[in-house]
């Protein structure tokens, strides 16, 4: 059993979901390898070596890479698979949009969105936004897995892995890259944060949304949003925290004026403490809550910030 | 230009669902079915297309058992011209799916084929990126705005974690809608008459030549750990004073 995953990055940096991908890779219970594509990325490839457990660092430092098009990507990725008994990356808007497509190449079932590793070929997952949870075994001779960041730990230590370059495919020109638009924030990583305040419909506007802010920015926390605020123009979409959008485990997280719909449940019920803060006391969300306050958030989310600040 | 639409038939996203005693599966007997919400998306931006001129011919493909009609109903009442049913008592993995479409997409040779981002049910989100991959196609994933140009080619705005990205995809290509694509209509009543009346063909999977046994064994189905029963605090500071001594989370 050899697993090789792909490293999501940035050409710069090492994203954190990378991590979560390797630990699942070393569950597998063989040798693990990393996949970084991208252009000038020598950075990423150094990262990646210091990951405990993996033994070699696949580095396709190329101009066709360097916005991680899914075409030429899946080309490189399925041309690589052949030493491989499995391949996986993380589930995020990255790992979606790329392992699909390298699994039909290799006329593989994918497994999407793992939470746990039962043996090298069965998997649970979460289906119906979370509200079942299937174990599944896969009779395909390979595996292309994406795995759920928030139920896999980085393993800790590191590592000293070699590094070893490989050719880069064709471009076949199929889509060409525009522009990308990252939201800059000094807050951390809503994916990886500790704290998360999140906002819902019952902030009722624009600039209110500025309170949840605050109280995150008091906590060191990242801002997150139901879709009702999302779609309500409160906050941009990769704030959204749900079935279809971010899955989040925090270790705190506080969700003011959310009601609590069964698809925002899905992207946040692993968090360790759930605060919910609503008028409203038959909210679904005090159902999941830890702690509930029914309170006006206008009034409660201030007076949290003025305690915080004491 | 002609738009190919793919439409699942899944539980309605406003039932809870049961998990059989048995842990065998999802009891999805006697449910409220709907058509997939991606995939009303894709129709509706297939329908508006047409309405601006940018499409001739919106043809709707689903795949499932003869129920699955309804939904392709729905999809032609909201404005589609025709739709294709590949009819299957066998629940169909997403390879197999993608591999009934690219069959269909064969004879049928549209510029745009369109699908929702995931369905609500098995929540995989891999159809679409499997279809463009057997086809040799460009895809574009979770897109929140989407526009044919001049030139024939697409460019579209993606939803990715942090932000947003813009392509400009070559066609044909394969689209999957996310949330903000657009606001799909409700079918009026005298479109949901006039639907009954347009043409549906049925067809199967292995008319089409294509194997869909499934790759995957569902082992068991199980509850997923519920959380314990929280406290309802009376205060901000007695909220402040549980999460400092009780939780230290802070």
């Amino acid at each position: 059993m050899r697993a090789l995953v792909i490293a999501e990055h940035d050409n710069r940096h090492l994203k954190p979901a990378t991590l979560a991908a390797a630990e699942a890779a070393r569950q597998l219970g063989g040798g693990v390898d990393i996949l970084v594509a991208g252009a000038r990325c020598a950075a990423v490839a150094e990262a990646a070596a210091a990951i405990p457990g993996v033994e070699t660092v696949l580095l396709a430092d190329d101009a066709v890479f360097e916005q991680a098009l899914a075409e030429p990507l899946a080309d490189l990725i399925a041309g690589l698979a052949g030493g491989y008994d499995a391949l996986l990356a993380a589930a995020t808007a990255a790992g979606k949009n790329v392992m699909p497509r390298v699994a039909a190449l290799l006329d593989v079932q994918q497994v999407s969105d793992i939470v746990a590793v039962v043996s090298p070929d069965t998997f649970v997952r979460p289906i119906y936004a979370g509200n079942a949870l299937a174990t599944v075994r896969s009779a395909d001779a390979k595996k292309v897995i994406t795995v759920r960041t928030t139920a896999f730990e980085a393993a800790a230590g590191s590592g000293a892995a070699a590094v070893k370059p490989v050719a880069a495919v064709a471009d076949a020109g199929l889509s060409q890259f525009l522009e990308r638009r990252v939201t800059e924030s000094v807050r951390p990583e809503l994916t990886s944060a500790r704290v998360i305040v999140a906002g819902g419909r019952g902030i009722g506007s624009d600039g209110a949304f500025a309170l949840v802010s605050q109280l995150a920015d008091i906590l060191g926390g990242a801002v997150g949003a139901s879709r009702a605020a999302v779609d309500a123009g409160f906050i941009p979409n990769d704030a959204q925290v749900g079935q279809t959008g971010k899955i989040v485990a925090p270790d705190l997280y506080i969700a003011v004026g959310i009601s609590g719909a069964i698809q925002h449940l899905a992207g946040m019920k692993d968090s360790k403490v759930i605060v919910a803060i609503n008028k409203d006391g038959e909210a679904p969300i005090f159902q999941v809550a830890d702690y509930g306050l029914v309170a006006d958030v206008f009034e409660a989310v201030p007076a949290l910030i003025d305690c915080l600040n004491r | 230009m002609k738009v190919l639409v793919a439409v699942k038939r899944v539980v309605d996203y406003n039932v809870k669902i049961r998990i059989k005693p048995d842990g065998s599966g999802v009891d999805t007997a006697n449910l409220k079915m709907s058509m997939n919400p991606f995939d009303e998306i894709a129709v509706e931006e297939a329908v508006r297309w047409k309405e601006k001129g940018h499409a001739a011919e919106v043809v709707l493909i689903g795949i499932g058992p003869q129920a699955a009609q309804d939904t392709l109903r729905t999809g032609l009442a909201m404005g589609a011209d025709r739709a294709v049913l590949v009819k299957t008592e066998t629940e169909t993995e997403p390879l197999a799916v993608a591999k009934l479409i690219a069959a269909v997409a064969k004879t049928e040779k549209p510029d745009v084929i369109l699908l929702g981002k995931q369905a609500i049910d098995d929540d995989s989100n891999q159809t679409g990126q499997m279809l463009a991959a057997l086809l040799g196609l460009p895809q574009g994933t979770f897109i929140s705005a989407a526009k044919p140009d001049e030139a024939g080619r697409i460019t579209v705005i993606r939803e990715i974690d942090g932000g947003l990205e813009t392509l400009s995809l070559a066609t044909p290509c394969v689209l999957t809608t996310d949330l903000r694509l657009n606001e799909p209509r409700y079918a009026s009543l005298p479109n949901i008459m006039k639907a009954k009346k347009k043409p549906l063909d049925v067809t199967t999977p292995a008319d089409l030549g294509v194997d869909v046994a499934p790759r995957l064994a569902l082992l068991k189905v199980a509850e997923p750990p519920t959380r314990k029963a929280g406290v309802i605090v009376g205060s901000v500071a007695e909220l402040v004073d549980k999460l400092k001594n009780e939780a230290k989370v802070l």
